[in-house]
C-alpha cells in the first residue's frame, strides 16, 4: 500500500567511484539512466576524457600496493566483496531487475551467481601461479623458474550486452584483473551503469585498497578511445566496446591500444549471444598476466 | 655512521643480564579457552555420542599436569558408526557442485579466524605450546589452509589430474599431537575440498581442539556425517586405519607405526599417504651471515619444543666457522625463555607428554655415554609439568644414536663437513628425508647443495616456514605423498580411477 503512504523515499545520488572516494563528474555534468521500458531511474555522472585519466592516475597509483601483497590477501579481500554483496543481494537485484528487464528472482538469482564469482575468483588469488607458472628443465646447471605478474593498470569495458551483463558480466570481467594482482579502471555499461556505480559502495567496504578499482559511467565513445590511447595503461578488456564503427569500435580502439603495445582482451563476436552465467574459464585470469623466467645458475 | 662513532667516545654500559631489560610475565588468561566440558565423547554424523565402552581417557595440561578433561576411548563398534556416517554422508558431498563445497570450507576458514583466540588458548592448554605460537603460527595456519583447499573445490579441472577427477571415498586420517589443530586442518581442508567425508582421530594427549573444531562445523552448517571425530589411542588409530570400508588413509606419525600401516593395506585398494619422521640437516657453509643462520638454527631446532617433524635436529657446520658460530649459538641459546606455555613472552614451552620426557631423556643420555659432549643453559624450570632444557651436543658423530634417531625434543647434534660434497654426504646419511636446510650467501651454491639433497622440503636461509601453497612431505623412510599446493590435492583423488 505504498501509494498511501505520505512518507517519501530517499534516492540515492550515483556517483563515480575513483581512487576510493565518490566524486561526481568533473564536467559537472549527469545523465538519464531509464529502465528497460523507458522508465527514469536515476541521473548518472557523465564521466568525461578527464575522468579517465584521474582515474588512470588513481589506478596507477594503487599498483604498487595492490601487486605488492600476498596471493593470500588478496583472496581475503576478494572474498570479502562477496560478504558483503551477500548482504546488499536485494539492492542489487532490484537494480539488475531494472536495468536488464528481469524479474525481480531471475535477477536475485543473477546477483547469486556473481556473488559466487566473487568467490571463485577469491579462490584464484594463489592458484594461478601454480597453473600458470612452471619450473623449467633447461639443459644445463640452471635453476629456472616462470612465474606470472599482473601487468599493471587494465582499462575495462563492461559488457553492454548479454544474459546478466549489467552486474554478473561486470564481476566477470572486473574480478579475474584485479585478482591477480592488477588495478582497474572500469567503463561501465553506458545504458545499464547503476550496478557498477553502487558496486563501487561496496568495493568501498571490503578492504580493497582505494584505487585498485575505479568506475566511471558515461558515454563510451568518450571514456574507450582515452583508455585505449593512454600511455599509462598496461591492459585493454574491450568486451563492452559495442559501436561497428567510429573511434568507440573494437578495431580502432585495437588500433589505439597498439600505439603503446596494450595486452588486448577482443570481445566476443557476437557480444548479445553471451551468457554470463556460464561457467568461467582461466582466459580473463590470464589475459593481464607477464610471465617473468628467473635464472639462477647451480654450482658450488 | 662516522658522526656517531665520534660521539660515542665512552664506552656505552651493557645493560645487566636479567636487569634492566627483564620480562614481566605477561600471562594470557585460560579462560580465554572456553569452558571445557568434563568430559567428552565422540562427534559422529554431526552429533556428539557416547563411546560404545566405557574406557575414559585424560587429557591433562602439560605445563601443570593438571586433568583437563575426560574423553572417550574410541571402540572397534564406535569407529564402525563413524565410517558408516561418512559413507553415507559421501554421495551428497561429493555429488556437490564444487563452488558449493568451497563455500563451506570458505565458512570454516572464516569462523576459525574469527575464534582463533579461544583456540589459540586451547591448543596452548592441551599441548604445551607457548601461546606467541599458537597465536601467531598455528592458528592463522590453520584458517589459510581452509582458505586455500576452499578456492580448490570448485577449480580441480586446473589441477593437472585430467578433467573432473574424481574423490576417492571415506578418508580415514590420523594425526599427532604437535600441531593438534593444524595437523587437523591439513587433512581435512584438502579431504574435504575433493569431495571426500573423513573420520579423524585427533592424538591421544591433544584431544580438545579437534573437539573444538566440531562445534565450529556445526556453526558452518557442515552437512553432517562429512566430518566425524573419534577420539582414544593407538588402538582406536589401528581399528579406524584397518577399517574396510575406509578408501584412503592419511597418517601423520612415527616412521614405526606409518611401517605397520603400509603393512596393514598392502594387497588392498586403500589409497594411503603418510608423513612419518625426519632427522633434518642444517648445513652452515663458511660464508653464511652468522646471526641470521644461528636464529634459524635456534628457529629450526627449538620451534615448538623441537616437537617438529621436520626439525633441523642435526647442525652441519663448516669445520672453518664451527667456533665462531657454537659461541654465537650458545649466546643466542641462553636467552631462550623456558617455562609457562600461556606467558607470551615464552620461547619454549612444556614437553608434551612424561613419556615424550621419557624419550628425550633417553636418547639424551645415551648421547653423554656414546661420548658427545653435552651443554644447556642455565634456566630455572617451573616445579610441575614436563620440561626439558635446550640443549645442544657437540663432538657428535655420525654413527650416534643422536645422529641417527628422531629425538622430538629441543635437542640439536652438532657435526662438522669440510667440502660441500661431504655436507650433502652427511645430510644424506638418514633413513629420513623430510627437510634439510642450507645457510650460505651463494646463490649458486644453495642450488647446488638443494639439488643433491634427498629431502622433500629445503629451506635457504630460511627454516620451518609452511604454506598452504607449498607441498610439504618426505623421501625415503619420511613418508609419501605432499600436503599442501596444488601437489596436497593427489591424495585425495581418485587417480588411480585410469590404469593405463
Amino acid at each position: 500500500m505504498s501509494d498511501v503512504s505520505l512518507r517519501l523515499d530517499v534516492l540515492k545520488t550515483y556517483k563515480l567511484y575513483v581512487g576510493g572516494k565518490f566524486p561526481r563528474s568533473e564536467s559537472g555534468r549527469v545523465y538519464e539512466v531509464t529502465d528497460s521500458k523507458g522508465q527514469w531511474l536515476a541521473n548518472a555522472p557523465l564521466g568525461t576524457r578527464k575522468d579517465t585519466r584521474d582515474a588512470v592516475v588513481a589506478a596507477r597509483a594503487a599498483v604498487k600496493g595492490w601487486s605488492g601483497t600476498t596471493a593470500y590477501n588478496r583472496g581475503q579481500v576478494l572474498y570479502r566483496v562477496a560478504e558483503m554483496l551477500q548482504g546488499r543481494r536485494e539492492q542489487f537485484a532490484a537494480e539488475v531487475a531494472a536495468a536488464e528487464g528481469l524479474g525481480v528472482k531471475k535477477a536475485a538469482a543473477l546477483v547469486d551467481a556473481a556473488i559466487d564469482r566473487w568467490v571463485w575468483y577469491a579462490g584464484w588469488t594463489d592458484k594461478v601461479a601454480q597453473v600458470a607458472g612452471n619450473a623449467n628443465p633447461v639443459a644445463g646447471p640452471y635453476f629456472n623458474l616462470s612465474t606470472p605478474e599482473p601487468t599493471g593498470v587494465v582499462g575495462v569495458l563492461a559488457p553492454q550486452a548479454g544474459h546478466g551483463f549489467s552486474f554478473l558480466g561486470l564481476v566477470s570481467v572486473l574480478a579475474p584483473v584485479i585478482a591477480t594482482g592488477n588495478t582497474a579502471v572500469v567503463a561501465a555499461a553506458a545504458e545499464a551503469p547503476l550496478p557498477a556505480l553502487s558496486l563501487g559502495e561496496v568495493l568501498a567496504t571490503s578492504d580493497l585498497p582505494g584505487g585498485v578499482v575505479n568506475v566511471l559511467s558515461g558515454r563510451t565513445a568518450d571514456i574507450a578511445p582515452t583508455l585505449a590511447s593512454h600511455q599509462d595503461v598496461n591492459g585493454l578488456d574491450l568486451t563492452g566496446a559495442v559501436h561497428q564503427d567510429g573511434p568507440g569500435s573494437p578495431a580502432a580502439l585495437e588500433a589505439a591500444a597498439a600505439e603503446t603495445l596494450k595486452r588486448v582482451l577482443r570481445p566476443a563476436a557476437d557480444p548479445a549471444a553471451a551468457d554470463w552465467t556460464q561457467a568461467p574459464g582461466t582466459k580473463r585470469l590470464t589475459s593481464f598476466l607477464e610471465t617473468k623466467t628467473v635464472w639462477h645458475p647451480m654450482g658450488i | 655512521m662516522a658522526k656517531n662513532t665520534k660521539k660515542t667516545d665512552a664506552p656505552v654500559a651493557q645493560a645487566p643480564r636479567g636487569g634492566l631489560f627483564t620480562y614481566a610475565p605477561a600471562p594470557e588468561s585460560p579462560a580465554a579457552a572456553g569452558d571445557i566440558a568434563t568430559s567428552y565423547g565422540h562427534f559422529i554424523g554431526g552429533e556428539f555420542v557416547d563411546s560404545s565402552g566405557s574406557e575414559a581417557l585424560k587429557t591433562v595440561n602439560p605445563a601443570t599436569e593438571q586433568v583437563l578433561a575426560e574423553f572417550a576411548q574410541g571402540t572397534g563398534e564406535d569407529v564402525d558408526r563413524a565410517v558408516a556416517a561418512a559413507r553415507r554422508a559421501f554421495a551428497d558431498w561429493s555429488a556437490l557442485p564444487g563452488s558449493e563445497r568451497a563455500k563451506y570450507l570458505f565458512r570454516i576458514a572464516r569462523i576459525v579466524q574469527e575464534r582463533s583466540r579461544e583456540l589459540a588458548v586451547l591448543e596452548s592448554i592441551d599441548n604445551g605450546k607457548p601461546i606467541r605460537e599458537t597465536r601467531d603460527f598455528d592458528v592463522p595456519m590453520v584458517a589459510a589452509w581452509f582458505f586455500y583447499y576452499a578456492g580448490w573445490a570448485d577449480k580441480l579441472d586446473y589441477a593437472g589430474y585430467g578433467p573432473n577427477p574424481k574423490p576417492v571415498g571415506v578418508a580415514a586420517q590420523v594425526i599427532p599431537w604437535n600441531f593438534p589443530l593444524m595437523m587437523l586442518a591439513w587433512k581435512i581442508a584438502p579431504a574435504l575440498a575433493t569431495g571426500n567425508t573423513v573420520v579423524l582421530k585427533p592424538a591421544e594427549t591433544t584431544p580438545l581442539t579437534a573437539l573444538r573444531f566440531a562445534e565450529i562445523c556445526r556453526q558452518a552448517g557442515l552437512p553432517k556425517g562429512v566430518v566425524n571425530i573419534v577420539t582414544g589411542d593407538g588402538r582406536t588409530g589401528a581399528a579406524l586405519t584397518a577399517h574396510p570400508d575406509v578408501d584412503k588413509v592419511a597418517f601423520t606419525g612415527s616412521t614405526p607405526v606409518g611401517r605397520s600401516i603400509a603393512r596393514q593395506l598392502a594387497g588392498t585398494r586403500t589409497k594411503l599417504s603418510l608423513e612419518l619422521g625426519g632427522k633434518a640437516a642444517n648445513i652452515v657453509f663458511d660464508d653464511a651471515p652468522i646471526d641470521q643462520a644461528v636464529e634459524g638454527i635456534v628457529n629450526g631446532i627449538f620451534f615448538n619444543q623441537g616437537h617438529v617433524c621436520c626439525a633441523g635436529s642435526r647442525l652441519l657446520v663448516q669445520e672453518s666457522v664451527q667456533d665462531e658460530f657454537l659461541e654465537a649459538l650458545k649466546r643466542r641459546m641462553s636467552t631462550l625463555r623456558v617455562g609457562d606455555p600461556l606467558d607470551k613472552n615464552t620461547d619454549i614451552g612444556a614437553i608434551n607428554s612424561s613419556a615424550q620426557l621419557s624419550r628425550i631423556t633417553e636418547l639424551t643420555d645415551a648421547g653423554e655415554a656414546e661420548g658427545a659432549e653435552r651443554w644447556s643453559p642455565s634456566c630455572d624450570l617451573p616445579g610441575t609439568g614436563y620440561w626439558f632444557r635446550p640443549t645442544l651436543f657437540t663432538g657428535v658423530s655420525q654413527a650416534h644414536r643422536i645422529a641417527r634417531e628422531e629425538i622430538f625434543g629441543p635437542v640439536l647434534s652438532v657435526l662438522t663437513f669440510r667440502t660441500p660434497a661431504e655436507a650433502v654426504e652427511k645430510a644424506n646419511n638418514t633413513p629420513y628425508g623430510l627437510s634439510a636446510g642450507i645457510w650460505t650467501e651463494k646463490g649458486s651454491r644453495i642450488l647446488w647443495t638443494a639439488s643433491r639433497l634427498k629431502a622433500g622440503v629445503v629451506w635457504a636461509n630460511t627454516f620451518n616456514k609452511f604454506d598452504p601453497a607449498s607441498p610439504f612431505g618426505g623421501y625415503k623412510e619420511s613418508g609419501y605423498g605432499r600436503e599442501g599446493g596444488r601437489h596436497g590435492l593427489e591424495p585425495y583423488l581418485n587417480v588411480e580411477a585410469r590404469d593405463v
